[in-house]
């Protein structure tokens, strides 16, 4: 099962839930930072990096000795990386978002496949925990295709070793948090009780709801605020799975790197709690007890 | 004869320069010899997500003009026209169409070595 | 003319919080909110909308079920795993469709559509500290910066038609396409971030992509109480980095509470925390160029 902790606003505390539950979930677990913009989840799961790699994608490299300049391939571009004009060819390989089309219509197949830098992968191990992780390189501009081959790795990991999956997504609700979500099982929506975190969490149910997956609420820093975003929960029948409460040392303890469910034994069950009631949103029919058999 | 083009915010010589390059509204190619124009509509480059300067630049080049007169230019803009063999003339938005070309054919405009603006999307 | 852009890496630093006083505190400004994916300026500032554009960006694919003649070409071509069979033919799934136009191109029964995208809305309005132009990018759509171009141009030429010499900006958190597009043609970026591992880490790499793409920035400590050290660590970051620090602001509920009252904390009984906000608006402005 794959379970993906996002939200509308950003620091509503995705990456502290994320933590959490991994660090409470039933092992095998793989916790995935699919922030690739800004990965945060190794800093609270402190994992020893194992290996790593440099991620790269298809860019267009063109043979210019075969080529008409006929300009089928600029024509075909949707994104201006190659343009053909006059008898000149070039190339903007940090536009190009991978779709092959200039290779495939090339009638002088003048066009090869080049590279270009992603950013990296790496992966490893926290305790009994198994880690996958993101980190774009500075500068590029596009999220998704880094968090496709994540993603790939994630799905490679889970064959091999079974068990589960807790993403950490990017923040928002355009391409990059649709990507980190839509292929998880379940999507845990984080959220704070305040004007900013209720407005964001409203785009974040519009933008989830159409992925067809079941959808489960948790509102950190309880107590600040108001309670719109308990009504629209209600209205919409979308179930509260946990709340974490507003409190100075939690705040204080996050701004150590902890782990939130280590800090005490109530916020702990706090956790726990939180991955039943998520076993059951996926699951509807399953007790407590088939889960321990 | 040679032909030149500028940025546009308009089809006519006494419209201002259009400052943008890659979304300028248009491009007036001006014959220096008679300052007879034809106007370029740029709307296909404003429609585009991305590379919207390339386009532009594309555009001018088939325009088989020497030198273009602008604002400011990014520098993806600037690679394409400098690889199709065109001058580039910066940082003279505030001007007519017809002021800017004066300047060029007096011999007050620099042709710019670098682009004088960052990377738009 | 300046634009002076807010960010801040990490989400959930104050960012917006600290525009909507900053928007209060300046004059002669225009206001923007660039973060069309989840803006939140509109809360502070209860905008009057004056003027509404629909927002079409890229386009997708979709195929015409009666011309298609099921060849499946289409998906063995999908580098992008969005063309699927569905019992009665094939068909695009929206969401992976990147808009690339290769099944279009090479569909031997030209079966396939190609619409522009409808992906957002884009408005003028009038809020109580100035003009304000903001977007709502439709929940779910690529945020390909080219919203945030459109955003930032109607700002420039709002400005220059007002006679405002600043348009300042609430940008988005990250550092893909819409920070970069905020970023192109700024003058200063405030980065505002938080003293926890993540705040520092996330800093340090938009800090990256401001120098990356040349433009100045400055840094705000927010809550810089919840975590001296972590606070200390900032600091030494932006010596090291010769990064202005513009304030350290302490932890205040104030912040929230002007929030949900739908204020900005400088229009709250003056506190410790709005006289430091207003020193480090001041030095904003000195850092910008602001002759004021």
């Amino acid at each position: 099962m794959i379970i993906s902790v996002a939200s509308g606003k950003g620091g509503t505390g995705k990456t502290t839930v994320a933590a959490s539950l991994t660090a409470v979930w039933d092992r095998p677990v793989l916790g995935v930072d699919l922030d690739v913009e800004e990965p945060n989840l190794h800093l609270f799961l402190h994992p020893d990096i194992h290996g790593s790699e440099t991620a790269h994608m298809l860019v267009p490299q063109v043979e210019e000795a075969k080529c008409t300049y006929c300009g089928a391939c600029s024509e075909l571009c949707q994104f201006k990386a190659i343009s053909v004009f006059n008898q000149v060819i070039l190339t903007f390989p940090e536009m190009c978002h991978g779709c092959g089309g200039c290779i495939e219509i090339c009638p002088e197949k003048a066009i090869s496949a080049g590279q270009r830098e992603l950013g990296e992968i790496s992966w490893g191990r926290a305790g009994d925990v198994d880690f996958l992780a993101g980190r774009l390189r500075i500068g590029e501009a596009m999220s998704p295709p880094l968090m496709r081959l994540v993603k790939l790795r994630l799905n490679q990991t889970l064959a091999e070793n079974g068990g589960d999956a807790i993403i950490d997504a990017p923040p928002g609700v355009s391409c990059p948090a649709v990507n980190a979500v839509m292929d998880s099982e379940v999507i845990v929506l984080v959220t704070e009780p305040t004007p900013f975190g209720f407005y964001d969490f409203k785009l974040a149910w519009e933008a989830f709801t159409p992925l067809g997956k079941p959808l489960g609420a948790v509102i950190n820093r309880a107590g600040v605020g108001d309670d719109a975003i308990y009504r629209f929960c209600r209205e919409k029948g979308l179930p509260i799975l946990a709340e974490i409460p507003y409190d100075r040392a939690i705040a204080e303890a996050y701004a150590r790197g902890r782990i939130i469910a280590d800090l005490s034994p109530g916020l702990k069950q706090t956790f726990v709690s939180l991955k039943d009631q998520i076993r059951h949103l996926v699951n509807p029919g399953r007790t407590r007890e088939a889960a321990h058999a | 004869m040679s032909k030149i083009a500028v940025t546009s915010e308009g089809p006519s010589l006494d419209d201002k320069v259009d400052p943008r390059f890659g979304r300028a509204a248009g491009f007036l190619v001006v014959d220096l010899e008679s300052l007879e124009t034809q106007y370029i509509d740029n709307g296909q480059s404003q429609m585009m997500a991305q590379g919207a300067g390339i386009q532009a630049a594309e555009l001018v080049a088939r325009a088989q003009v020497s030198c273009v007169l602008t604002g400011y230019v990014g520098p993806r803009a600037f690679q394409t026209l400098i690889a199709a063999g065109i001058k580039v003339g910066q940082n003279l938005e505030g001007l007519t169409v017809r002021q800017a070309v004066e300047r060029f054919k007096n011999g007050q405009v620099e042709m710019a070595q670098a682009p004088n603006n960052r990377a738009g999307r | 003319m300046r634009e002076i852009i807010i960010i801040s890496g990490k989400g959930g630093t104050g960012k917006t919080s600290l525009t909507g006083a900053f928007a209060h505190l300046a004059a002669h400004k225009i206001i923007c909110d660039l973060d069309v994916d989840s803006p939140d300026l509109h809360l502070l500032l209860q905008p009057q909308q004056e003027r509404k554009e629909e927002f079409f960006s890229g386009h997708e694919a979709k195929i015409d079920p009666e011309k298609c003649e099921q060849c499946g070409l289409c998906e063995t071509l999908c580098r992008f795993g969005a063309i699927r069979e569905n019992g009665a033919g094939y068909e695009v799934d929206p969401l992976r469709c990147e808009g690339c136009k290769v099944c279009v191109a090479f569909c031997p029964a030209e079966a396939i559509l190609f619409p522009e995208k409808h992906c957002g809305q884009w408005y003028i309005s009038a809020t109580r500290f100035g003009p304000l132009v903001h977007a709502q990018l439709f929940p779910g759509e690529e945020n390909s910066g080219k919203l945030v171009m459109v955003l930032k141009q109607q700002a420039l030429e709002l400005a220059q038609a007002r006679g405002a010499d600043l348009v300042l900006c609430d940008g988005a958190p990250g550092i893909g396409c819409p920070v970069i597009s905020s970023l192109s043609g700024a003058h200063l970026a405030v980065v505002v971030t938080e003293p926890t591992p993540s705040g520092r880490h996330d800093l340090e790499r938009v800090a990256g992509l401001c120098r990356h793409f040349q433009i100045p920035l400055g840094v705000i400590i927010n809550k810089h109480d919840l975590n001296d050290d972590e606070s200390v660590r900032i600091e030494a970051f932006c010596r090291e980095g010769s990064i202005p620090l513009l304030a350290r602001l302490p932890h205040d509920p104030l912040v929230t509470r002007a929030m949900v009252q739908g204020k900005v904390i400088t229009e709250l009984p003056e506190s410790d925390f709005s006289r430091q906000l207003k020193q480090a608006w001041s030095r904003i402005e000195a850092l910008a160029g602001l002759d004021r």
